[in-house]
C-alpha cells in the first residue's frame, strides 16, 4: 500500500494516470451508449480537469443551469460513487431517442425519469466495468439514484465527497454527437484509500 | 445602483446596504446570512461540511459550519456590524439524492444544517428564519438593507424567508 495521498498533492503522474483512466472509462461509456441507441456517436477527446470548488459552476455553464445527474455509490475493492451529468437539454434529448418518441413539454415525466436513469445506468456501468478491468479490482455500482435540479445543487453532493479530502474536484467532460452535439460529465470520487487502490493495482504507489 | 456580490462553494462575502450577496443553487450545502439591522452591515456563507475538527486537510476556513460562521461574524464585525445585535437567516441542506446506501454521505445536509444550528446558538446569534431540508436546490439572494433572503428554486415561485 502506498503513502496517504491527498487530492491536492498528488504528482502529475497521478494526475496523468486518473485522467488516462477517465479517457478509457468515458470512451467504453460512449460505445455503449451508441449500442443502446442503435446508432453512431462521435465523441471528442474528454477533458479531465482538476477544479477549485468555486470554478465547477462556471465550466458546465452555470450553478443554476438545469441539469441531470445520474448518482450511484461503489462498492467492493474501492469505495466511493460516480456521477454522470447531462445538460436538460441533451437529457431530453437522449430519452426521446431511446424512447423512439418526443413526449414534448419542458418537465421530465415519470417515464422520462426513469428512461434517463437506464442511460445513467448503463453508461456508468460501462465507465466502472472498464476501470475493472484495467485496475482488476472488484467494483460493485448500487442502483442509480437520479436528480433534475440546477447543476450546482447536484455537483454539491460529489463536491462535499471530495470537501473530505481536499479542496477541488476531479471532473471528466466528454462531449459527444449524434445529430446534435451533447455534452456529459463524469465525476468518481474514491475515497482517499481507495485512490492509493486504484494506483497500487497499476503499480504506481 | 447597488451590486450583488457573488459567494461560491466554500466562499463568504461581507457586504452592505445597498449591496446584495447571492449564492447560486445550493445543495446539501448551507447558506448562512448574517447581518446587523442597526447597521444594515451583513454577509453571507456557503458552507459545505459540518465540522473541521474531524478533517485532517481544514485548512480553507469558509467549508465549515464551525470555523466558516465563526470568520463570517469576525469579517462582518470589521466591516463596522454591531457584534451584539446580529440575526441570521439560514437555508440549503437538502438531500439531492433519495439513497438508501453510503448513508453517512447522505445525510450530510442534515447534518450541514444542525451543525449550523448548533453553531449559531453558541455564538448567541439567533436565526430568524430558516427554509432547510427537503430535495432541491436553492438559490439564495440577501439584502443587509431589509434582511430580506429571497430563495429561488426550479419549478417553484420565488420567495422571501
Amino acid at each position: 500500500m502506498g503513502k496517504e495521498i491527498t487530492v491536492e498533492a498528488m504528482s502529475d503522474q497521478y494526475v496523468d494516470v486518473l485522467k488516462e483512466l477517465g479517457n478509457i472509462g468515458a470512451g467504453n461509456a460512449m460505445t455503449a451508449l451508441a449500442q443502446m441507441l442503435n446508432c453512431k456517436v462521435d465523441m471528442k477527446v474528454p477533458q479531465v480537469r482538476l477544479l477549485e470548488f468555486r470554478d465547477v459552476g462556471a465550466l458546465i455553464g452555470g450553478e443554476e443551469q438545469i441539469m441531470a445527474g445520474i448518482y450511484l455509490a461503489v462498492e467492493g475493492d474501492i469505495t466511493g460513487s460516480i456521477m454522470f451529468l447531462l445538460g436538460k437539454d441533451s437529457a431530453k434529448h437522449l430519452v426521446a431517442k431511446l424512447m423512439g418518441m418526443d413526449m414534448g413539454g419542458d418537465e421530465f415525466g415519470e417515464m422520462e425519469m426513469s428512461a434517463l436513469m437506464e442511460i445513467g445506468n448503463i453508461i456508468t456501468g460501462a465507465y466502472l466495468n472498464s476501470l475493472a478491468t484495467i485496475t482488476n479490482l472488484k467494483i460493485f455500482p448500487s442502483p442509480p439514484a437520479l436528480c433534475v435540479d440546477m447543476a450546482g445543487a447536484i455537483l454539491s453532493v460529489p463536491a462535499i465527497e471530495f470537501g473530505t479530502m481536499g479542496d477541488k474536484i476531479l471532473l471528466i467532460q466528454s462531449q459527444f454527437m449524434d445529430e446534435v452535439e451533447l455534452d456529459g460529465y463524469f465525476i468518481m470520487v474514491p475515497d482517499i484509500e481507495s485512490y492509493g487502490k486504484i494506483l497500487s493495482s497499476l503499480g504506481m504507489a | 445602483m447597488s451590486e450583488i456580490i457573488k459567494v461560491g462553494m466554500a466562499d463568504l462575502k461581507v457586504c452592505k446596504s445597498p449591496n446584495g450577496v447571492t449564492t447560486l443553487g445550493l445543495g446539501s450545502c448551507v447558506g448562512i446570512a448574517i447581518r446587523d439591522p442597526a447597521s444594515k452591515v451583513g454577509g453571507l456563507a456557503h458552507i459545505m461540511l459540518p465540522d473541521s475538527t474531524v478533517i485532517r486537510n481544514n485548512s480553507n476556513i469558509p467549508k465549515f459550519a464551525d470555523t466558516g460562521i465563526e470568520a463570517l461574524v469576525k469579517q462582518v464585525v470589521a466591516a463596522g456590524a454591531n457584534r451584539g445585535r446580529l440575526v441570521a437567516k439560514i437555508a440549503g441542506g437538502a438531500k439531492m439524492f433519495a439513497f438508501s446506501t453510503n448513508s453517512e454521505m447522505m445525510g450530510v445536509g442534515d447534518r450541514n444544517v444542525e451543525a449550523v444550528r448548533r453553531k449559531l446558538q453558541q455564538l448567541k446569534i439567533p436565526i430568524l428564519a430558516s427554509d432547510t431540508g427537503k430535495n432541491y436546490g436553492r438559490t439564495v439572494i440577501f439584502y443587509p438593507e431589509t434582511g430580506d433572503f429571497i430563495i429561488r428554486s426550479v419549478g417553484k415561485s420565488e420567495y422571501v424567508i
